[in-house]
């Protein structure tokens, strides 16, 4: 699959805004960090921002994006559309937890609880996210059971990366400590599923040139001969031949900076608690750069099975 | 409403494409394109048409394939057109976030409400067969209509009302009718042909069927000769011919 930018921009950005709403959540309901309002409001802003310009950024690729608000109305069968919808209702509870941090300096109780709300519903963000490219057939490396538990761990590990980073420069301490347990964790599992997951997606699929003509009782099927002689729009955004010439390499990469540097980073905070900071500001960085050949790599190793018909 | 259909009618228009008699010509795909050029549907986009880079939308591409037999290392050419198979369980319309992809109850097409497609181009990733293609003058995804505008248009003359690609085929290679009638001529072509469903294992039960070409003869038949050919007897020719054969032979 073509891997557009802005679809790339909108799983990650999205992805770390979610996962930092629910850190803040869960911090907030095991009281572990106090509504301050000068670190309620950067923190919130990054949040926002994240979510927000990963969700416009999707709306860019679009042919119409001024019908955009008609992706809303499709819930019961659509992926997509249930994203639309719940994107726009985790506003409600993480918009209202953020208010009350900033405003009213109060995460306790009621407030609390919001929060945690605001965390689920987050989660569940990620989920219909990941569920658009999980529920696509055609689309053999995607359809697996692999693709959502990546999506929600990077999501988990980018967000609680973020937090903790800014929780440190705050001063929260006890937050940081208790935070970066979490992040080893699902730094580790993410570290599996991705190998899990390629290592799924590079066993042969079910469809072939042969199945795809029903021409395999005549032997083995090639193209010799394509409709047309410039690329069409199938090819264009179906076909993509750079991610697989190179995948072993970004692969790596992908696993170093996106899970074995930053868990290398936390036992290196702890050994080094002067340069904490410095160790988890890093820690963000490669972490989002490992992410973004991750993610890059999702969608340029996916191979459609309309390529069959293409020889590709 | 992209669910499918909850009751749908036993109808399922669709085509039958006999891969025996195809011959390649790209007429279906030319008249396809002209139907829906000018049309109801019109226009269907073409990007820098006489340029360096021509691009456009089609509902209709036909492939060629070699199919070759390892062992007897027999190879057989098979023309395929490919085009919308108008699924049952079609994966392009549940995906579709807007209603603007949906399948009809009454005859099962499926159909792209360019009115309200927002251009997501996620039906396009849905669909196994490549049935549908994005229009980028108008932002909007566009796919094969089985020629709606012609099979039910009465002002056309009843032999008329079929989609363009079929009448057009100058081979008969393909054939329009409803698939969900087992004694339609359709369904009994199938069922006589043996017609199959590409990509069995996506599980779209498509509507359109493909029919296989027929087994090709092998050994040492010759082509049968259509004129008897005279040259090494002169029996039967005239009195002069005879005679200067005579003598030339001598």
């Amino acid at each position: 699959m073509h891997p557009a930018k802005s679809v790339i921009f909108f799983t990650t950005a999205t992805g770390a805004g979610y996962g930092l709403l629910f850190w803040l959540g869960v911090l907030a309901h095991r009281g572990l960090i106090k509504a301050d309002f000068k670190f309620g409001l950067v923190v919130f802003a990054i949040a926002f921002a994240l979510v927000i310009a990963g969700l416009l950024a999707s709306t860019l690729h679009l042919g119409r994006p001024s019908r955009a608000w008609r992706a809303l109305s499709q819930w019961r069968s659509s992926w997509l559309s249930r994203e639309g919808v719940l994107a726009i209702l985790t506003f409600i509870p993480t918009g209202l937890f953020a208010l009350a941090w900033v405003i009213l300096g109060d995460n306790t109780g009621i407030f609390a609880w919001i929060g945690l709300i605001g965390a689920v519903c987050s989660m569940v963000t990620v989920y219909t996210t990941s569920m658009i490219y999980r529920s696509l057939k055609a689309i053999p490396a995607w359809a697996t059971g692999w693709t959502s538990p990546g999506y929600l761990l990077m999501s988990l590990t980018s967000g609680g990366l973020l937090l903790s980073f800014m929780a440190a420069i705050g001063g929260y301490w006890p937050a940081v400590d208790w935070l970066v347990l979490p992040i080893l964790f699902f730094l580790a599992c993410g570290f599996v599923i991705k190998l899990s997951y390629w290592s799924m997606i590079d066993r042969p699929i079910a469809s072939s040139a042969e199945t795809a003509t029903g021409l395999g009782e005549f032997g083995k099927v090639r193209l010799i001969e394509s409709p047309h002689d410039q690329p069409n729009y199938l090819l264009k955004e179906m076909g993509f031949e750079i991610a697989r010439k190179h995948s072993k390499k970004l692969r790596r990469i992908a696993l170093i900076c996106g899970f074995l540097l930053p868990f290398v980073l936390i036992i290196g905070q702890w050994q080094l608690p002067s340069l904490a900071v410095c160790f988890l500001g890093i820690a963000v960085i490669v972490t989002m750069f490992g992410l973004i050949v991750e993610r890059w790599l999702f969608f340029a190793e996916a191979k459609h099975v309309v390529t069959l018909y293409y020889d590709t | 409403m992209t669910c499918l259909p909850k009751n749908p009618s036993a109808k399922k228009l669709g085509l039958v494409i006999d891969l025996d008699i195809c011959v390649g010509c790209h007429a279906c795909a030319v008249n396809c394109k002209e139907w829906n050029a000018a049309g109801q549907m019109a226009p269907l986009t073409d990007i820098d048409p006489y340029g360096a880079e021509p691009d456009g939308v089609w509902f209709n591409r036909i492939h060629t394939f070699e199919a070759v037999d390892t062992e007897s290392g027999i190879s057989r050419t098979v023309h395929f057109p490919k085009s919308c198979l108008h699924c049952e369980d079609a994966p392009c319309v549940t995906v579709c976030p807007t209603g603007a992809s949906y399948k009809r109850e009454e005859d099962g097409i499926v159909l792209v409400n360019t009115d309200i497609c927002i251009g997501c181009k996620l039906c396009s990733w849905a669909c196994p067969y490549g049935a549908r293609e994005y229009d980028e003058d108008e932002g909007v995804m566009k796919k094969c209509t089985l020629c709606i505008d012609k099979i039910y248009n009465e002002n056309l003359p009843q032999e008329s009302r079929v989609p363009a690609c079929v009448s057009t085929c100058p081979a008969g290679a393909r054939s329009f009718g409803d698939l969900g009638d087992p004694a339609s001529d359709v369904s009994k072509l199938v069922a006589a042909r043996k017609g199959y469903d590409l990509m069995p294992e996506q599980a779209t039960k498509p509507v359109n069927k493909y029919l296989p070409p027929r087994p090709k003869r092998v050994g040492n038949a010759t082509a049968p000769r259509l004129l008897e050919h005279k040259d090494d007897s002169s029996d039967g020719a005239g009195l002069l011919a005879r005679w200067v054969d005579r003598i030339l032979t001598a």
